[in-house]
């Protein structure tokens, strides 16, 4: 599982996401651990799968209505649900890749993944308790959720 | 005193927003947009068909990585200019990626003027 340490990598690879990316701040909630079932998702789920070092995955879920502010925020005119699917896999990439600054080179990604709200449960490993970190920016919600071993 | 020469530019990324976004928010005077690719296969086959001289490249992507493709690029062309532009924040993977053959990296998320100075100081001695 991860520990306090880690989790701050997450957040802060989510904080400077927004800063950049979106060059508006994203408030960061008080991560918990998910004790039964499966994590809440949004409308989209971009999920990276880790090995190496590590296994598990690193996902970020998000209501479209955020995506499509934060794609306008980024100057994006392309609102479709294509490029709605694209950033949801796209920011859980950039938080995972840059995570790597501190997990190392051994913390291996995949491509993203991404699936929708109406699939079902997160296909999330099942001995492994996910942490979720609630990000609220501007009036939307979303999630990061680190599921680790 | 000569012209600079006007140098083509592909960019290949796994993600269609920063294909865009790269094209777009790039300002350097002296690139002209040849072409885009998904991956390393694409990447290679659009090589064929465009000549580019300057490549951004993404590392972590499907069907061939980054990192060979660069490597099957500079192979091809040794004096391809290729700015590594990958989410991967390790300082072993910029490494390899130069050692491979790649002449910059900038870490994503970016801003549009930390892509212009890296393509720009890419392009310096050009």
């Amino acid at each position: 599982m991860v520990n306090e340490a880690e989790i701050r990598t997450f957040l802060e690879g989510a904080v400077n996401y927004f800063d950049v990316s979106a060059r508006q701040p994203v408030a960061v909630g008080v991560p918990y651990l998910v004790t039964t079932g499966s994590p809440p998702v949004h409308d989209y789920t971009g999920i990276i799968a880790v090995s190496g070092r590590r296994n598990g995955a690193v996902c970020f879920t998000a209501p479209r209505s955020m995506l499509m502010v934060l794609l306008m925020r980024m100057n994006e005119p392309d609102t479709s649900d294509a490029n709605m699917r694209d950033l949801v896999g796209e920011v859980a990439n950039t938080i995972s890749g840059n995570a790597r600054r501190d997990f190392g080179k051994d913390f291996s990604i995949s491509v993203p993944n991404v699936v929708e709200a109406s699939s079902g449960p997160l296909p999330l490993p099942r001995d492994l308790r996910p942490v979720v970190i609630p990000l609220n920016w501007r009036s939307h919600s979303a999630r990061l959720i680190v599921c680790l071993s | 005193m000569n012209a600079l020469r006007m140098l083509r530019l592909m960019i290949v990324d796994d993600s269609n927003i920063i294909r865009r976004r790269i094209e777009r928010s790039q300002q350097i005077d002296r690139l002209e947009f040849v072409g885009a690719a998904a991956n390393g296969v694409e990447a290679i086959s659009l090589f064929a068909s465009t000549d580019p001289d300057v490549v951004t490249m993404d590392l972590t992507m499907p069907e061939m990585d980054g990192v060979e493709c660069v490597e099957r690029l500079v192979a091809l062309k040794p004096e391809l200019r290729i700015l590594v532009v990958s989410a991967l924040a390790d300082k072993a993977t910029a490494v390899e990626a130069i050692a491979r053959g790649a002449n910059g990296f900038l870490c994503k998320p970016f801003t549009d003027r930390q892509l212009n100075d890296a393509l720009a100081e890419l392009l310096q001695d050009v």
